[in-house]
């Protein structure tokens, strides 16, 4: 630090100096010296400094990580520090939390730590039962709204009228929020006046208690869920069916695969990308369903048999006041989310999307 | 709205369309009037499933309760005698000052996150370092977007407790504002944070397909880094910049849970809308499912301007 300083200086002396000779003493000097002491602002220093000799930490560093490395740097430097104080910052210090004995209302205790909250959470039945509901939402979830999204597209994709009115119908839910679909939903399932069960009474089934039932509840959720994203993987898979070349229809055709037999052994192949991508969105989307869960009962503890690690962790903190316990609970949804984004941003990697 | 031209495929309109499946397939189906009747039954049906539980709630939040609610079908019209806008000025009451305090983050948060990704996006692909140190600060950044916000929630609250945010904010409290607009702020400033890395992919998606002479002529011309995007890249950013403006603004005037954990109660005077809706309807007499309805279609609208005014956008936002 010492020695970049005592560089900087020289360099100053240097370029007041050429600009004295120079009989220039206007705005270039003013800016080198207003400026260039300020380590942190790296894109200046390469402005006023390269030329005054090529011995700059700027350099050193641009000769290390490429051109423009510092004249970059005010670009995404700002940006990817935030994030990384936000999210990995926050995970690193949630992790620590969750070694120590935090709960209540005073301060954590750092100094004595270990992994007694994992044990709890092990031999907690209800983080089990969590833990159960929330890989059954996400998979139940994913593969429906995945397998819906495909068919409609397929659908909206076969030279329809009014194409871009049916689009727009069907991926509008997304722009609700989960707490309006939460109450779209909650009325929907009504028992005495809801649609469902309306509908499901006049072919004499019913009437069924959706969200007091509790081994209903999980699965009313996941329909909604899938009523307000289907939409979107209907977009993804429209895009990747649209990027197929003719050739593959025609050539399908020239063999003489009926329609359905183009689409499974043909089309649907080419789509494993677009599959890929909106599943990994999917499972995020899922993750977050508290929202979801917290509106439909407007408090932390969800119905019954629909408590996910997100609500149970939740609740923990921001009800029972068990601090150290809930981040526990959050660093094991974390690996959950983590055991599914990890391999996923290794094969981007490998395909070179990253 | 489309069931006129169920059972005559339009030539016309075939070739114009630009490309689907069915244009090629049209020779093999022109003939099966049956199959168009199945695809439009079909389409119909799923407009119908998608948009039940909205017409459902639209017609029930103009019913009374309970009478209204109980007698007729929930996705029927009022008759004139269950008629009401009595839900709705309760709703915009009560939701009214919800509206005006999401409206003071997610605007601010929303232009804040879409600029710095848009930074963040340039100083990864148009400049030039090595992609060896390039792809961590890359893969930390996409990695973002995926994080469950459950594993950051108690250093959030922890963060923003030690926070002198509420001192430093002084001259507004002088002003008359009241202290819990403190939430507010560190709202914004959490939604800024989380909201980079979406705005990162969504604008890098975009630079990657800049035409680089253009960039590349301007730098050989002495033009800095910085130059460079003012003149040209920002410019040229617009149209992703409608795209991702309207993808942050929704998701951040309908997140719920950063709303609770940093301003937690809905009888604050600083609450998201979100928040009040989600307690709306339980906290008077029961469930008044009018009302619910009600309030949900108040917090919505600013969410479904924007998506009927730019579905378009939206889609694209989306489907990146």
């Amino acid at each position: 630090m010492r020695d970049f300083l005592s560089k900087t200086r020289t360099r100053l002396r240097r370029a007041v100096a050429a600009d004295a000779e120079s009989g220039d003493v206007g705005t270039d000097a003013a800016t080198a010296t207003d400026r260039e002491p300020d380590p942190d602002d790296g894109t200046v220093v390469t402005d006023g400094g390269t030329a005054a000799g090529g011995d700059g930490i700027v350099d050193r560093l641009n000769d290390r990580f490429g051109e423009d490395f510092t004249e970059s740097a005010p670009f995404w430097l700002p940006p990817f520090l935030l994030v990384g104080l936000f999210v990995y910052g926050a995970i690193a210090w949630n992790f620590v939390i969750s070694l120590t004995d935090y709960q209540g209302f005073i301060g954590p205790d750092y100094s004595d730590l270990d992994f007694e909250m994992y044990v709890r959470a092990i031999n907690d039945s209800a983080v089990i039962d969590a833990t159960v509901n929330t890989f059954l939402l996400v998979v139940a979830f994913t593969a429906v709204a995945l397998g819906f999204g495909l068919v409609l597209a397929i659908l909206i994709d076969r030279n329809i009228r009014f194409e871009n009115t049916f689009r727009t119908i069907y991926l509008l839910p997304m722009s609700l929020s989960f707490v309006v679909t939460a109450q779209f939903w909650l009325w929907m399932y009504n028992y005495n006046n809801g649609v469902v069960n309306i509908v499901l009474g006049t072919v004499g089934i019913g009437p069924i208690s959706w969200i007091g039932n509790s081994s209903l509840v999980l699965w009313a959720v996941v329909f909604a869920l899938v009523w307000q994203f289907s939409g979107y993987t209907m977009v993804v898979y429209l895009a990747g069916l649209r990027a197929i070349p003719t050739e593959h229809y025609e050539a399908a055709r020239v063999d003489g695969a009926s329609t359905l037999k183009m689409y499974w052994r043909v089309i649907i192949p080419q789509l494993k990308g677009s599959t890929i991508s909106a599943a990994i969105v999917l499972m995020v989307f899922a993750l977050k369903a508290f929202d979801f869960l917290y509106s439909l009962v407007s408090g932390y503890r969800p119905p019954n048999g629909a408590d996910i690690l997100a609500t149970k962790m939740v609740r923990e903190a921001y009800s029972t006041n068990n601090w150290a316990y809930a981040s526990a609970i959050a660093i094991i949804l974390f690996l959950m989310a983590l055991s599914i984004i990890g391999p996923y941003l290794y094969y981007e990697y490998k395909q070179g999307n990253l | 709205m489309s069931d006129e031209p169920l059972d005559e495929p339009d030539t016309t309109d075939a070739t114009d369309s630009t490309g689907g499946v069915a244009d090629r397939l049209r020779d093999d189906l022109a003939g099966l009037d049956g199959y168009r009747v199945a695809l439009y039954a079909a389409i119909l049906g799923m407009t119908v499933f998608f948009l039940t539980p909205i017409e459902s709630g639209l017609v029930t939040a103009f019913k009374t309760n309970p009478g209204g609610i109980s007698s007729t079908l929930p996705f029927a019209p009022p008759p004139p005698r269950f008629f009401t806008l009595e839900k709705w000025q309760t709703a915009i009451a009560a939701l009214g000052r919800g509206m005006v305090n999401s409206a003071l983050y997610a605007v601010p948060a929303t232009i804040i996150s879409a600029l710095l990704g848009s930074f963040a996006a340039y100083g990864l692909t148009q400049a030039d370092w090595r992609a060896r140190y390039k792809a961590p600060v890359l893969a930390l950044l996409v990695a973002g977007i995926f994080i469950p916000y459950q594993a950051v929630l108690v250093p959030l609250s922890q963060f923003w407790g030690a926070m002198p945010l509420q001192e430093l904010l002084t001259p507004l409290w002088v002003l008359g504002v009241p202290e819990a607009y403190t939430g507010l702020v560190e709202l914004t400033i959490t939604h800024v944070a989380y909201g980079i890395p979406i705005c990162m992919v969504l604008f890098r998606s975009y630079y990657r397909n800049v035409s680089e002479e253009m960039i590349e002529a301007a730098r050989l011309d002495g033009a800095t880094f910085r130059r460079v995007y003012r003149r040209i890249v920002f410019p040229i950013s617009t149209p992703m910049f409608a795209v991702v403006l309207i993808y942050q603004f929704t998701q951040i005037w309908n997140d719920l849970l950063f709303a609770l954990i940093l301003v937690s109660t809905e009888s604050s005077p600083a609450a998201p809308v979100v928040l009040i809706l989600a307690g709306l309807g339980e906290s008077m007499e029961g469930q008044d499912f009018a009302l619910r309805m009600a309030g949900a279609f108040v917090a919505a609208l600013p969410t479904l301007i924007v998506y009927i005014m730019f579905g378009e956008e939206f889609a694209e936002g989306v489907a990146t």
